[in-house]
């Protein structure tokens, strides 16, 4: 019985070692492009695809591709070159793609579309006033309202030299300056005509909007491309090949489309990518297989980094008792590693452990420290000495004061903290999707992006459900652990 | 036989204990009494060989307590603490047990001990399943004589056996404790500060003051040759309660 679960249990990881990793970002556009990918692949070769979708930001992503944790996923040029590579001036593909060589990375050509900052107005509007670009806002910029988010009030490249670029002097009184997301709000009732938005946000198509052409070209490019390692590019050329099929296929509209397919009618991404290939869909799992899959990743994930906190912990709380400068090192110790934000320290583990699984259990095991030692600290602590001097007394030896006597008496207390640690570390384990880590964070994380309220509960529902669970066999662990003769008296 | 031979202890600078030599025979009672401060805890610590001392020897059957392990040594004694002082997370024959199960006794010869020590200290059986905290004072003073004289010691040291309890059932318990010492036939040491306990329990008495010992003897001699002045404050600081002819 135990052994079948423990098989069950085992590391995912293993089962796809030869596979393809297929990463994304975690906002609507990454995993649209990478079921894109993951789908094409799979139409192009046999070998299997594991898609690890949504993994969290740029960071994340380009750290997982540079360790070989995913072998492709979509990037914009402009990231590449500001946030990765840390060179803006680095503007055409060719020179990004000279300069990622170094780092054993290959990227394609631009997939057709643009994701940029855009100015967009309502199709009505532009109607009227005979507007297709930027420039053409000038002859009406005294009357236009404008709506613009706070990021590009303030970025050096947004409002203000983009106002000096193209000689733009809209009348400071009516522009206003509002939460990105309420802006299409304020331009669908009428109370801005001109917004700054993403060029191929879904919101664009619902609010009947017209993207006005950069044609100064004043914004930064972010053109999608795939980023691949080297390793994989050389390993499977085939696959690449099919992936360099879709250069220059995928245009604004298309992007905009397939995003409002998913950011509006809730459809899944492998039915969008679907489409999009002109092929069928490949069979979703079902509810039921997805449920079972998430729960074992996140078992594994509380279960194996529970273990660890536990055989570190009460070690850790135990030499914290007996030795008080070590034991204070000890407790501050796992106390600042309870501060640092939890997305934070997968950051910080990343160089460390790569992405996946390892990281993700390593940080996990950090959380449910504290608990642990903390408990078992005081736990041991409150042991009345007069019981150990007595077991002295009585002729026991060290070891056994500890394990016949300091230890039962501690049980409750340590106990105690065990179970906080495994509440806690089921929520916790929900992050662990942020580096490909799977578990029931997954759906959440994806329905977030999504604002899709169903596919998150899909992940908060069973979790919820576990922590419950767990909390009962912990009752049940109480009765058979804690001994009798210091239960009955609480 | 218990021997305490001109046992010296200092503790930063001060000292604790003084030329303390004090003598068990075999099957005797003594009471070692004082009050607090007077070093009496101190030289039951060492006695139970749980703390160094400076110079002297402590002695069980003529054999030294540092030429012994800890867990030989403990062997020798058997300690009844304070209260009992039962582990409270196990059962009364758990705690009666325990000792015997960690040297290796099988399971028939640990049950058998058991009965015996049982039927001595005269508990009922379905009392040794229950807790510590659910067992009376008396109970608990019982279960703990039958764990320290599990092992067979030569010495049974006791350690202010009645201080916890309520009068009514000091009083009846005084004269059992005393019938099971008889039966026991050990070397008992009673380390209290009560007189009256002190009186009725032990055939002799040591009185412990400013880590000196200032006259060992029985009850009688103490009373009518006091050795100090100080003995004679001692025991009429215990008299707490007026004679009826007094009051009168």
């Amino acid at each position: 019985m135990t052994a079948v679960l423990l098989a069950w249990l085992l590391p995912l990881d293993a089962l796809a070692a030869n596979a393809i990793v297929v990463g994304s970002k975690v906002f609507t556009e990454g995993y649209i492009l990478g079921e894109i990918a993951a789908q094409r692949i799979e139409s192009a070769s046999n070998v299997p695809v594991e898609r690890k979708l949504g993994m969290g930001s740029t960071g994340i992503l380009f750290e997982a591709v540079a360790t070989g944790a995913i072998d492709v996923y979509a990037d914009y040029t402009g990231t590449l070159s500001e946030a990765i590579l840390k060179q803006p001036d680095l503007k055409s593909v060719a020179d990004i793609q000279l300069a990622l060589a170094k780092m054993n990375l290959v990227i394609s050509a631009p997939l057709g579309f643009d994701d940029t900052y855009a100015l967009a107005v309502k199709e009505s509007f532009a109607e009227k006033h005979d507007l297709h670009t930027i420039s053409d806002l000038a002859r009406i910029a005294g009357d236009i309202k404008a709506g613009f988010s706070y990021e590009f009030m303030d970025r050096k490249d947004g409002y203000t030299r983009m106002a000096e670029r193209y000689h733009l002097s809209l009348a400071p009184q009516k522009v206003s300056r509002m939460e990105h997301s309420l802006s299409f709000q304020a331009i669908d009732d009428g109370a801005v005509d001109l917004i700054d938005t993403y060029s191929t946000d879904a919101k664009i198509k619902k609010s009947k909007l017209r993207v006005l052409q950069d044609d100064r070209g004043f914004f930064p490019v972010y053109q999608a491309v795939w980023v691949a390692r080297k390793v994989f590019v050389d390993a499977h050329p085939r696959e690449w090949q099919a992936l360099l099929q879709l250069q220059g296929t995928i245009s604004a509209d298309a992007m905009i489309e397939m995003n409002s397919q998913a950011d509006i009618q809730k459809l899944s991404y492998a039915r969008i990518a679907a489409q999009f290939l002109g092929s069928e869909a490949p069979r979703s799992q079902s509810w039921q297989a997805s449920i079972l899959l998430r729960t074992r990743e996140h078992l594994w994930l509380v279960g194996v980094s529970l273990l660890f906190s536990v055989l570190a912990g009460i070690p850790l709380g135990v030499t914290a008792v007996r030795f008080h400068a070590a034991g204070q090192a000890i407790l501050i110790a796992s106390a600042v590693i309870q501060t640092v934000p939890s997305l934070a320290l997968l950051c910080f583990l990343i160089p460390l452990l790569g992405v996946g699984t390892k990281p993700a259990l390593a940080a996990l095991c950090l959380y449910s420290l504290l608990p642990v030692v903390l408990n078992t600290f005081t736990g041991v602590r409150n042991v009345n000495p007069q019981h150990v001097e007595n077991a002295r007394a009585f002729g026991l030896t060290p070891r056994q004061v500890f394990f016949r006597v300091v230890l039962p008496l501690a049980s409750p207390t340590v106990l105690a903290g065990i179970k906080t640690a495994t509440i806690v570390s089921i929520g916790t384990a929900t992050l662990a999707a942020l580096i490909g880590a799977g578990g029931y964070g997954a759906p959440i994380i994806s329905g977030l992006s999504l604002n899709d309220v169903p596919t998150i509960l899909t992940g908060a529902i069973p979790a919820a459900f576990m922590a419950l669970i767990a909390y009962g066999l912990f009752e049940i662990l109480d009765l058979l652990l804690i001994p009798a003769g210091l239960r009955k008296r609480r | 036989m218990l021997k305490l031979e001109n046992v010296y202890k200092t503790f930063e600078d001060r000292t604790v204990l003084a030329d303390i030599n004090l003598s068990v025979p075999t099957g005797a009672t003594h009471a070692l009494i004082g009050s607090s401060g007077s070093g009496k805890t101190t030289l039951l610590r060492i006695t139970l060989g749980l703390i160094p001392f400076d110079r002297g020897y402590v002695k069980v059957n003529d054999q030294p307590l540092l030429s012994l392990s800890p867990v030989e040594w403990a062997a020798r004694i058997g300690y009844v603490p304070q209260d009992g002082g039962l582990f409270p997370h196990l059962m009364g024959h758990h705690n009666v047990s325990l000792i015997a199960k960690l040297r290796g006794w099988g399971k028939s010869r640990i049950a058998d001990r058991v009965e015996e020590l049982r039927k001595l200290v005269d508990l009922e059986a379905n009392v040794l399943k229950r807790f510590p905290h659910e067992l009376s004072g008396g109970q608990k003073q019982r279960v703990a004589i039958m764990r320290a004289a599990m092992m067979d010691p030569s010495v049974m040291l006791l350690d202010e056996p009645m201080a916890a309890l309520d009068p009514l059932i000091r009083h009846s318990l005084q004269q059992e404790l005393k019938d099971i010492f008889s039966r026991l036939g050990k070397t008992v040491l009673i380390v209290t500060h009560d007189l009256g306990e002190a009186v009725y329990l032990a055939e002799r008495i040591t009185l412990l003051h400013e880590g000196r010992i200032i006259q060992s003897g029985s009850y009688r001699e103490l009373l009518r040759q006091p050795a100090d002045p100080y003995v004679t404050l001692f025991i009429n600081a215990q008299r707490t309660v007026p004679d009826a002819s007094e009051a009168a």
